[in-house]
């Protein structure tokens, strides 16, 4: 899970209404990934490239947890999303849909919108190639990194159903 | 060890023992809750080829957000999780004419002290009104819970809030919980598991209770909890719940806290978040005589029983502003029918509100729509822009009485000039 790319930088508290607006919940995804947070660069949906990462300040993916706004950002084609830390149901639904997700701390004191930066998710390794800034933190638990490896949950419950077994123990 | 309520909760329903914050666990909940979006967790286990549940009593779905349909596409929707749920046996299935989930499912004696619950919705922290551990969750991790009964949960760090009260006339835990939240941020409670303590939480019924683990969200929270109490133990038996049928929960003295707030409510001045966040609050005063061009008092956070009955005692014997739209939508069809057996409905209507079906209505974005550059003072818990129509409008959140009284004058309004 290595990832290449321009750096799309983005703000504190970022809503999901604001990566996906109420307006177009409803639409295809097509329509959909054309206005992903268009308000807040108008730049983003048209120029972003595959393998491009979105890197973010504190408290990501704030608001309502719809897994669209996460579907969204992944359908923009872009490696994965860095933040200084995420909402939680964002993050959750990260792992969810198979969008690789890296949290570090202050990550965009240290990224101007347009570096090239490059992540790896699995060894928890950021590099702004332009400024030669690195970072490094604890990878996501091996399960999780292992569902974003395999595109998401229902991908991975698909493949090693032995991963969600049966030795399930009853809670009352 | 002691422990936090977090820690107990996920102990139980992951039969592990000396959890830490961080951790990460399979947890066993006692209950999926999915809203109107059912049928993308079911057409999801249809691409998995899978028709044997784990435990089809832990599933329940209620048609909340869009109804009754508004398109033939959502119509479809319906249909797909109605004959799903008959086709499987799940009979904690709720109609579009029942209302909010989480509200329909506390008055149905489905939620309880000690129980983990993962719902489909973020405002699921309402569930530790009733001491209950509640979250939220993504569709694909319900069709997944419904198969294999189980989902990762990372054990959070605990945040305590001690309140004082009783809060000075006007004033509501809507208040308290916006103080709160324009106090800590967005992001003060960030993966953090809320409790509430203090003699204010403890004065509060459980609908009272419920607006403050709604809003918890809202700092960020992954759950809230307030401590089952005799008033817990009341409203689960009304709700035709047996005391054998639940294990209370509380936590250990000398848990171990990330953070402990305290807050003196007895001074609180009504509150108020203004746009575009929810954590931009202000008392009611700074912002008083802002024209308003409709009026929301609905929603998982202020649209229960007492929040109409609040509403209805500012409303009796006034009109809403001409030009003013006040839409009042119950949160469920037994709050509707309290109030409408009682007259609290007639007397909304005859101020002038609009009563619509049970739901999530317009803070769900069904109808309650605004044009470019008109305002909303609503009572739900988000004011994003464009949550309510135009991106080009803005919304303000406060309580049931300062909705009400804001409606009355057409502007925003402190209810405590209305009421003195």
């Amino acid at each position: 899970m290595r990832f290449e790319g321009r750096c799309w930088k983005f703000g504190d508290n970022i809503p999901t209404d604001r990566l996906v607006k109420s307006r177009y919940v409803f639409e295809p995804m097509e329509e959909i990934v054309k206005h992903v947070l268009e308000d807040l660069n108008p730049a983003f949906p048209v120029e972003v490239r595959p393998g491009d990462v979105v890197v973010a300040g504190r408290h990501f993916g704030q608001s309502s947890g719809r897994a669209i706004a996460t579907k969204a950002l992944r359908a923009t084609g872009i490696g994965c999303v860095v933040a200084g830390t995420f909402a939680r149901t964002f993050y959750r639904n990260c792992f969810e849909i198979g969008l690789p997700a890296l949290e570090i701390e202050g990550i965009a004191d240290l990224v101007s919108d347009g570096d090239q930066v490059g992540v790896d998710v699995a060894r928890g390794t950021f590099t702004n190639l332009t400024t030669g800034v690195t970072r490094t933190v604890p990878p996501a638990d091996p399960f999780l990194l292992e569902m974003l490896q395999e595109g998401g949950l229902i991908k991975l419950a698909a493949r090693r159903p032995e991963l969600f077994g049966s030795e399930a123990v009853r809670s009352s | 060890m002691t422990k936090t309520f977090a820690q107990k909760a996920l102990e139980r329903a992951s039969g592990e023992t000396g959890l830490v914050p961080g951790q990460i666990v399979d947890a066993y909940p006692d209950l999926y809750m999915s809203h109107t979006a059912s049928w993308r967790c079911i057409r999801t286990l249809e691409r998995m080829g899978v028709d044997t549940l784990y435990d089809v009593d832990r599933i329940a779905m209620v048609m909340d957000h869009i109804s009754p349909a508004n398109s033939a596409k959502t119509a479809g929707d319906h249909r797909l999780c109605r004959e799903f749920a008959e086709r499987m046996g799940v009979s904690k299935f709720y109609d579009v004419n029942a209302g909010i989930a989480h509200v329909v499912l506390m008055e149905n004696g489905h939620i309880r002290p000690g129980q983990l619950i993962i719902g489909t919705d973020s405002h699921s922290t309402i569930y530790g009104a009733l001491g209950a551990f509640g979250t939220g969750v993504g569709f694909s991790e319900i069709t997944a819970a419904w198969v294999t009964g189980k989902l990762w949960l990372r054990v959070p760090e605990s945040i305590k809030i001690v309140i004082e009260g009783p809060l000075p006339p006007g004033t509501h835990p809507k208040d308290i919980m916006l103080r709160l939240i324009g106090d800590l941020t967005a992001d003060g409670a960030t993966y953090c598991s809320v409790e509430f303590h203090g003699s204010y939480v403890e004065s509060l019924s459980v609908s009272e209770r419920m607006t403050l683990c709604n809003l918890a969200m809202e700092m960020g929270a992954k759950n809230a909890f307030v401590p089952p109490d005799d008033v817990t133990r009341r409203y689960l038996a009304d709700a035709g719940v047996e005391p054998d049928g639940y294990e209370e929960l509380l936590p250990d003295a000398g848990a171990e806290y990330r953070q402990v707030v305290d807050l003196d409510g007895r001074a609180l001045a009504p509150q108020i978040a203004v746009p575009h966040t929810v954590d931009n609050v202000v008392p009611v005063d700074e912002v008083a005589g802002t024209r308003l061009n409709q009026v929301f008092i609905g929603s998982c956070a202020n649209a229960k029983y007492d929040d109409l009955v609040i509403a209805a005692e500012v409303l009796a014997g006034n009109k809403v502003a001409p030009g003013v739209r006040l839409i009042v939508t119950p949160a469920s069809s037994t709050v509707m029918s309290k109030a409408a057996s009682d007259g609290v409905l007639s007397t909304l209507i005859e101020a002038g509100a609009t009563i619509t079906n049970p739901g999530c209505g317009a803070c769900a974005g069904n109808g309650g729509a605004m044009a470019d550059g008109e305002v909303t003072l609503s009572t739900a818990n988000r004011n994003f822009q464009g949550r309510m129509g135009s991106y080009q409008s803005q919304i303000y959140l406060s309580s049931p009485a300062t909705a009400a009284a804001s409606a009355i004058r057409g502007s925003i309004t402190n209810p405590q000039d209305v009421l003195r």
